[in-house]
């Protein structure tokens, strides 16, 4: 098949995979490390809705890659997920979800629900059998009330009142197993939902720097960002490093003028036809 | 300083592992219906990420499915049965054969047998055969049985089972059967816990049955 239909039938192409895997065989080369969420992003459902909270560090092996990633993707102006696993996956799946939904919206003329997006992450999930390293929180208020389901890279669901996911999830879990109970306010839940993130960030390496929340009621869906931050840097040198012109010494100077070549074709000739 | 050194973490490996219903099942007839009942745990290595897991999936008004092996080949082997059974129920016009249900399992699990980890158990009452359980353990095999246990927690009570299981029992016998059967590995097995959850299944439909942890028999 040629290049561009194989590029038109759409989806995920895992050619560079098999490339990736005969190169590193052969140790030609060292597979870069992918960037990870090493994350805790937890769920919870309270009296009104569902808030959802996410770190907000990227790890790409033990370096941060970003210190202020958002983890909290919007599906639809009612449901919104957290992801953790492989920070593109998390991005692109979801980006994915948020278009398919709007699709069916507009199809169907109805707000979208969360078990819609839950059956098609499910399905396309267990297609890949776990090479999309996704693992997600999706969270939202629609006809059937508040909804919060887990779902993990493998395509297993579970709709859960409270869920945690990611690397500090046991640390978050501990947290909600100690303190959640049915029918908080949206007080306690935010609270509660930011000491299980805290807990993350605290006792996982792979979770830190602050903690973002989303708020979904039947009404609207609030996003707050870095409502909480830690270990935030806070001394900066006062005298930054300045080279002036001159310190360097050099033995040779070679200057290369630069030329400006410009492309000219007649404006009259007719283009033939062969 | 670092607390483990160089020292890799053990569970490293095993809290990112696929999620099985490390489990028990099982399912048991008696005169006029069936009992199904499960425990209640998913386990992801050494983690549990759901703790009340309902592993009895309906799949009709009268036949349920137990679910033991990997989550997620299990919940996708569900909805696709229950979709087929769907569509075969209204060109039939009439309530579905169990025999029919076991069988769809059957063809999914027999053909896809290389790359699937599913244990499952079939139950159900239908007009024309009464109550039947049909038990398709991890080849994909399908056989009818009296009763089926299945999971990792299974093997523990194949005695207890062996011994205490009567053909033509009343309905609370059969109960009493299932809760104890299931109590029993929980206290046994690692990959089973939480709580119990039973469904009767008898002519006049399904009814659940939920029991805590802390109401567990045998305590």
């Amino acid at each position: 098949m040629s290049y561009t239909n194989k590029l038109l039938q759409g989806g995920f192409n895992f050619d560079n995979h098999l490339r990736n895997k005969a190169l590193a065989d052969k140790k030609l080369v060292t597979e870069p490390k992918t960037t990870k969420t090493g994350t805790t992003i937890v769920g919870l459902i309270y009296k009104d809705g569902v808030v959802i909270a996410a770190d907000s560090r990227a790890t790409g092996g033990s370096t941060v890659m970003d210190k202020d990633i958002l983890k909290i993707h919007r599906l639809a102006d009612n449901i919104y997920c957290c992801g953790a696993g492989t920070a593109a996956d998390c991005n692109f799946v979801t980006l994915k979800m948020e278009a398919e939904l709007e699709l069916i919206k507009l199809n169907t003329g109805r707000q979208s629900r969360i078990s819609t997006a839950v059956s098609r992450f499910c399905n396309m999930l267990f297609r890949y059998q776990g090479y999309i390293g996704t693992a997600l929180i999706v969270g939202g208020v629609d006809v059937d009330g508040a909804q919060l389901c887990s779902i993990s890279p493998h395509g297993n669901c579970s709709y859960l009142p409270y869920a945690t996911m990611g690397s500090g999830s046991l640390a978050a879990m501990s947290i909600f197993e100690a303190k959640y109970q049915d029918d908080l306010t949206l007080e306690q839940a935010r609270a509660l939902a930011i000491e299980a993130i805290e807990a993350g960030i605290i006792h996982d390496e792979g979770s830190g720097s602050t903690v973002n929340l989303c708020v979904i009621t039947n009404k609207e869906s609030k996003m707050e960002m870095n409502v909480k931050s830690y270990n935030k840097r806070d001394w900066y040198n006062p005298n930054p490093y300045k080279f002036p012109k001159g310190s360097t010494p050099f033995f040779k100077e070679l200057i290369f003028p630069k030329v400006d070549v410009t492309n000219v074709s007649d404006p009259n000739q007719k283009m033939i036809a062969e | 300083f670092v607390q483990n050194g160089n020292k890799k973490n053990l569970f490293e490996k095993d809290i990112g592992a696929p999620e099985t219903t490390g489990t028990t099942i099982l399912a048991v007839s008696y005169d006029g219906g069936v009992i199904v009942a499960a425990d209640s745990r998913t386990s992801s290595g050494p983690y549990i990420p759901d703790r009340t897991t309902d592993k009895l999936e309906y799949i009709d008004d009268k036949i349920f499915c137990l679910r033991s092996g990997s989550a997620a080949d299990t919940q996708t082997i569900c909805h696709y049965v229950r979709h087929y059974l769907g569509m075969h129920k209204i060109e039939l016009g009439k309530a579905p054969h169990v025999k029919t249900a076991a069988k769809l399992f059957n063809q999914i699990l027999y053909s896809n047998k290389d790359r699937l980890l599913a244990g499952i158990i079939v139950a159900g009452w239908d007009p024309y055969d009464g109550p039947q359980v049909f038990s398709l353990p991890l080849g994909g095999s399908c056989t009818k049985v009296p009763y089926a246990i299945g999971g990792s927690g299974s093997g523990f009570i194949y005695g207890y089972c062996d011994a205490n299981f009567k053909e033509n029992m009343t309905k609370e016998e059969a109960e009493k059967f299932a809760k104890n059967a299931i109590a029993l590995a929980i206290s046994r097995d690692n990959s089973s816990g939480g709580c119990i959850r039973v469904v009767d299944i008898n002519k006049d439909g399904f009814k659940r049955q939920f029991i805590p942890n802390n109401d567990l028999p045998l305590r």
